[in-house]
């Protein structure tokens, strides 16, 4: 398999010497595409930092990271595989936050758009494409809107569009049902499940929620930044 | 891609407008301060200009009749007409006095002239010429007079016949023309008691009052109340001869000064005006200091209320160079409304102005240039701070 996200050995210390800590100690996870996982630990456990790490905003200390198919990083081999980040994140990673963080001065779908014109696609093909997803997503109706218009719900499901814009092998998605309400955050992970299946898209999703917990056909367990695999109930999502 | 900047101000125009706004009435008055200095520049060559004079004859070792008093004879222009090369010489006197109009009294330039001659005031937007050589007057408008009223000079009431513009003295006070004879005597016109004391002393004093010689006593009395100062001759060059080698000719025979034209100018601009131009040199500089940090503080505020939406901006790939961009455009967004309001406002407030302010194109353009540049530099410490931003943050813990 050379598709989806495979990450081996992968360690992260922060700081140097007495204060140093070990995040990430030898992690090993493999997500096929679409795939929809889960990454559950308790707090300080290391999960933000590996997001962040597969995410290229922190450089990991050791390891190596495949995305699709292509190797991104390998600390046997210097490292960071392309000097441009900025790019690699635009054009290969989705991001889905705890809170939408839309931008609050572009309307709807150029919240989405955004990512492809970054890409350098036309205005009206970043639109175009914004609004496809934004069908998919059953926001289409609220295209023209302002961010601040829209319920949490809606926000979150922008927030996901906006993630796909690119089409990245990859999303990441860190709590991404926290400020929801049950019926709203499982609506979401069927979402984020329809998508993964629709594009072949493979997402990780960081969570301590206990209501979408029980969906996941597979969890890792990450614990003082080692992980365990562990198979999940599945659950369908009425 | 679509503008960031542009949409940013779009989303939040009312604080820009109202930023805007506020920085628009500094620049306006920055613009006004420029205006000033300007009017003043203006209205020294004006001045000069009206005189219709190439040359200025004035007492030996003064600098002028604008800029220091000077008194020579009023005998003087005779011998000047005789030299070579002046074709018209004529007296004129400057009295600076405070004039009542109604309830109000104003500072005007009472300036003497003959009929005729250069000193004259050139152009009139009402009324006529003087044609009766006594108590009528040219008042400029600024004073306030209509034609038909009447103006006090010392003793005497002047009938308004004609009304100029523009023509102020160097320190902008609105002139008054009135006949030379006239503007004379008001120059040296001593009060009443003082003509009595003066002739208490005169009889007092034996050598003057001789009774073995009748008529001593009137004759001198007379010689004392008849004034023959001028301020100044104003010298009109023929054609074919320069103004300098006048100038330096009559300097070298007579016992007075001659300034060109050229000179009265340098004499008037430079030094005149040199220190107001300092002051409101002073007042620019300050003026563009604080405009600059009232950009910079505004810019780099707005910039730290969206270090969130920066970081998400970057973890999704958008470049430095876009953000920077968005910043500056953002700084020069509001320079450009800024400069539009202040514009408009300098416009709208300078004919308010007791004096005159003179807004140049030109100066409107530097203004421009100034504005963008400060506004560029001042956007520096915001885009400094957003650059710094980690889009790891965008992430959170
Ligand atoms: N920038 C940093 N510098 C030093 N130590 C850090 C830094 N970021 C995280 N850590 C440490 O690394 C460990 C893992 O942190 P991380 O943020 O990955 O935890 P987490 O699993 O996301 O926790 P939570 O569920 O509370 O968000 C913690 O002990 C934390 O204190
Ligand atoms: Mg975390």
């Amino acid at each position: 398999m050379d598709d989806g996200i495979h990450i081996e050995g992968l360690s992260k210390r922060y700081g140097a010497g007495d204060t140093a800590v070990d995040a990430l100690k030898d992690v090993n996870m493999r997500i096929a595409p679409g795939e929809v996982v889960g990454l559950v630990g308790p707090s300080g456990s290391g999960k933000t930092t590996l997001l962040k790490c597969l995410g290229a905003v922190i450089e990991p200390t050791r390891g190596r990271m495949t995305l699709g198919s292509e190797v991104i990083y390998d600390s046997e081999q210097g490292g960071w595989k392309t000097p441009d980040l900025r790019a690699l994140r635009r054009d290969r990673i989705g991001f889905v936050f705890q809170a939408p963080y839309l931008i609050p001065f572009l309307d709807v779908t150029d919240n989405v758009a955004l990512l492809p014109m970054l890409a350098g696609r036309t205005n009206s093909a970043s639109r175009a494409r914004a609004l496809e997803l934004l069908q998919a997503l059953d926001v289409a109706h609220r295209a023209g809107a302002q961010p601040s218009e829209l319920s949490g719900g809606e926000q979150q499901r922008v927030s996901i569009a906006r993630a796909l814009a690119n089409q990245p092998p990859v999303i990441l998605a860190d709590e991404p049902t926290a400020p929801l309400d049950s019926e709203r955050a499982l609506a979401v992970v069927r979402i984020l499940n329809q998508m993964a299946s629709q594009y072949q898209t493979a997402i990780i999703v960081v969570t301590h929620d206990e209501k979408i917990i029980p969906t996941f056909k597979r969890i890792y367990h990450i614990r003082d930044g080692r992980t365990v695999e562990e198979a999940g109930e599945g659950r369908e999502i009425s | 891609m679509i503008s960031l900047a542009g949409r940013d101000i779009l989303h939040s125009w009312g604080k820009f407008v109202l930023t805007g706004v506020g920085l628009g009435l500094l620049i306006g008055a920055t613009l006004t301060m420029a205006g000033v200095y300007r009017g003043m520049v203006d209205d020294a060559r004006v001045l000069l200009t009206n005189s219709g004079a190439d040359i200025w004859v004035v007492q030996k070792d003064t600098q002028g009749p604008y800029a220091e008093s000077s008194s020579i004879r009023d005998d003087v222009y005779r011998g000047l007409l005789g030299m070579p090369g002046v074709a018209q010489a004529a007296n004129v006197t400057y009295l600076t006095m405070q004039v009542r109009h109604g309830a109000r009294e104003s500072r005007t330039m009472v300036v003497g002239f003959e009929q005729g001659q250069p000193g004259e005031p050139g152009y009139l937007v009402a009324g006529r010429r003087l044609l009766r050589g006594h108590f009528e007057a040219i008042a400029d408008v600024k004073t306030g007079f209509k034609l038909g009223e009447r103006i006090r000079i010392r003793r005497h009431d002047y009938e308004v016949v004609g009304l100029t513009r523009r023509m102020v003295s160097s320190g902008g006070d609105p002139m008054v023309f009135i006949p030379l004879k006239d503007a004379q005597e008001a120059q040296f016109l001593k009060d009443n008691d003082a003509i009595i004391a003066d002739r208490a002393r005169t009889e007092a004093n034996p050598a003057l009052n001789r009774p073995g010689v009748p008529g001593l006593l009137d004759a001198v009395t007379a010689s004392q109340t008849i004034n023959h100062s001028v301020n100044a001759v104003l010298v009109k060059v023929g054609a074919g001869d320069t103004a300098a080698n006048v100038a330096q000719e009559i300097r070298r025979w007579k016992h007075v000064q001659a300034y060109t034209r050229e000179q009265m100018e340098e004499i008037l601009i430079e030094k005149l005006v040199a220190t107001s131009a300092k002051q409101i040199g002073m007042f620019l500089a300050i003026l563009t200091v604080v405009s600059a940090a009232i950009v910079a503080f505004i810019i780099y505020t707005m910039t730290l209320g969206k270090i969130r939406e920066i970081a998400v901006l970057k973890l999704i790939g958008t470049r430095n160079r876009t953000i920077a961009g968005m910043i500056l455009q953002q700084a020069l967004g509001l320079g450009l409304i800024g400069f539009i309001v202040g514009k408009i406002s300098a416009t709208l407030w300078a004919p308010a102005f007791p004096k005159y302010v003179l807004l140049e194109t030109a100066d409107a353009m530097r203004a421009l240039a100034i504005v963008m540049v400060v506004c560029a530099l001042a956007s520096t410490l915001a885009i400094r701070a957003a650059l710094k931003v980690d889009p790891a943050t965008a992430i959170g813990g």
